[in-house]
């Protein structure tokens, strides 16, 4: 019989896979994959600022990813730097200052390999029940936002000129992934979150005929890479994070050996 | 008045440089103008500001009550992992299928309907664009270099497409073009851009300006397309001095 930590661990990994199937899809149309991993990196920083302030970690978190990603956005329109030289600025040096900050805090006595690459096995019928109800609600917006938000993916000038209010929209995927990234860094940690984003949407390309069959697929690719991740672990003990990583990175490579659907 | 849209004065500064200044004209129903002029002479940031999509820093734009404006964009960019079919792009625009089959078939790709987007050719990407600017029943085309990837003898067919839906519809039509050419023949008033309006009107009066030709001048320098094309009718010789007057002559019917 399965012990309670690990039906937790997988029900917490179900629930984030679910949800990062769609918005990786998402992440990979808009090649958001690097500016994903920055907002991911920047969570650690949302972890010290909880531990400052007393507010709460997953809310410290989006808070702070929503943050970076304003400021990307705003520096993005300067023009004085190449973006992938901005986020590389950015990415590395929001991971430093979490590091350092954390570091700081006296008292705290941190698991640092458990932020960094995830501690899915001490997940709390809490975290389980927060988890779930998060990526409800991204799902939710979503699904109600389907259409606008592939729209813009296709083409944002073409959208708005149709009437999609392409701000608004852009928005709601960046709160979107602020939301994940808080959920997700419990399962992978902030150095793989981008891996659950991108892997199981990349693997699912090739099976799928149309953006929906994408995304749902992904969600089910990244549900078999936490069940075969999570087995793997109970198996040689080998770090959770990680290895449903690299389960999802199999399954990718599994997947190259199907011929492509879509042409 | 007919006027669809109308810009008065209108102007935009970019760090310090005037990239459009005191532009005026009027878009008439049923009438298609051509927009023309030097890359960088502000064409493409016009039509942001035709479209709403950018605010000018002087002047204004009105549209007329009622104004449903269709956009085909200069060219699609997806990405390739996004599997997209022709039908499901133009879904995004409008959920009825059947107007789907209708504007595919007035543009005449109705057989690319489960196509996947990425990997049409140039000419079937453009009359898809088209397609879903024609989804929205428009009554202004605005037209971002049309023809755009598309070969010569698609080029022909594309501007008939474009001057037909015109005379069916009854929209009004801003294009954006670099040829000059097909420009003449199929369009009704001309606006040459250098930053301000250089000239404007009927092709036939445009042609004649000095400033059309000055711009023309330019422009045959900047496209060597043109300039090949001259060489194998007249030679080599011939090409600096000739070279205007041959194409206004070919152009003016």
């Amino acid at each position: 019989m399965m012990p309670e930590f690990m039906l937790l661990a997988l029900l917490a990994g179900l629930g984030v896979a679910l949800v990062t199937g769609p918005l990786g899809a998402f992440v990979v149309w808009r090649r958001m994959a690097y500016f994903g991993d920055t907002l991911a990196h920047s969570a650690l920083l949302g972890i010290a600022v909880a531990l400052w302030s007393a507010i709460a970690p997953g809310f410290a978190v989006t808070l702070v990813c929503l943050t970076l990603a304003l400021a990307l956005l705003a520096l993005q329109h300067q023009h004085a730097l190449a973006t992938d030289t901005l986020l590389g600025i950015l990415s590395h040096t929001s991971l430093a200052l979490g590091l350092v900050a954390l570091y700081l805090i006296p008292g705290a006595r941190m698991d640092l390999e458990g932020l960094l690459f995830g501690d899915l096995l001490t997940v709390t019928a809490a975290d389980t029940a927060t988890i779930w109800a998060t990526a409800a609600l991204v799902l939710l917006l979503m699904a109600r936002l389907w259409r606008p938000l592939l729209s813009v993916t296709v083409h944002p000038d073409l959208a708005r000129v149709e009437g999609v209010n392409a701000t608004a929209v852009n928005g709601a995927l960046m709160f979107s992934l602020a939301l994940v990234i808080a959920i997700a860094m419990k399962v992978v940690g902030v150095l793989l979150i981008t891996a659950l984003l991108v892997i199981p949407a990349a693997t699912s390309r090739r099976f799928a005929r149309g953006p929906e069959a994408m995304a749902v697929l992904a969600s089910i690719a990244g549900g078999l890479a936490v069940i075969l991740g999570l087995a793997a672990s109970w198996q040689w003990d080998t770090p959770v994070g990680p290895s449903i990583v690299l389960s999802a990175g199999l399954l990718f490579l599994v997947s190259l050996l199907r011929r492509s659907a879509g042409r | 008045m007919n006027a669809l849209m109308e810009a008065r004065g209108v102007g935009l500064d970019l760090s310090g440089q005037a990239i459009l200044d005191n532009v005026s004209f009027t878009l008439d129903a049923g009438r298609i103008t051509t927009l023309i002029g030097p890359n960088g002479g502000g064409k493409t940031t016009l039509v942001r500001i035709m479209l709403g999509l950018l605010r000018p820093g002087r002047g204004e734009v009105r549209r007329a009550a009622g104004l449903r404006i269709g956009y085909m964009p200069q060219k699609l960019s997806i990405d390739p992992t996004l599997p997209l079919s022709v039908g499901a792009f133009l879904k995004l625009a409008d959920s009825d299928k059947r107007n789907h089959r209708q504007v595919l078939e007035r543009t005449g790709v109705a057989h690319l309907y489960e196509k996947p987007v990425y990997g049409l050719s140039g000419g079937e990407t453009q009359r898809v664009l088209l397609a879903r600017a024609l989804l929205r029943r428009p009554n202004l085309l605005v037209l971002d270099e049309p023809v755009q990837g598309v070969d010569v003898n698609g080029q022909e067919a594309l501007y008939q497409l474009i001057a037909r839906i015109r005379d069916e519809t009854g929209c009004g039509i801003l294009m954006v073009s670099h040829d000059l050419h097909m420009v003449m023949a199929a369009t009704d008033e001309v606006i040459c851009l250098n930053h301000h309006v250089c000239c404007y009107g009927s092709p036939e009066f445009v042609s004649t300006e000095p400033a059309y030709e000055e711009l023309f001048g330019r422009r045959t320098a900047l496209y060597t397309h043109h300039h090949d094309h001259r060489h194998d009718l007249h030679g080599d010789r011939v090409l600096p001095v000739s070279h205007d007057q041959g194409d206004t002559r070919e152009d003016t019917p």
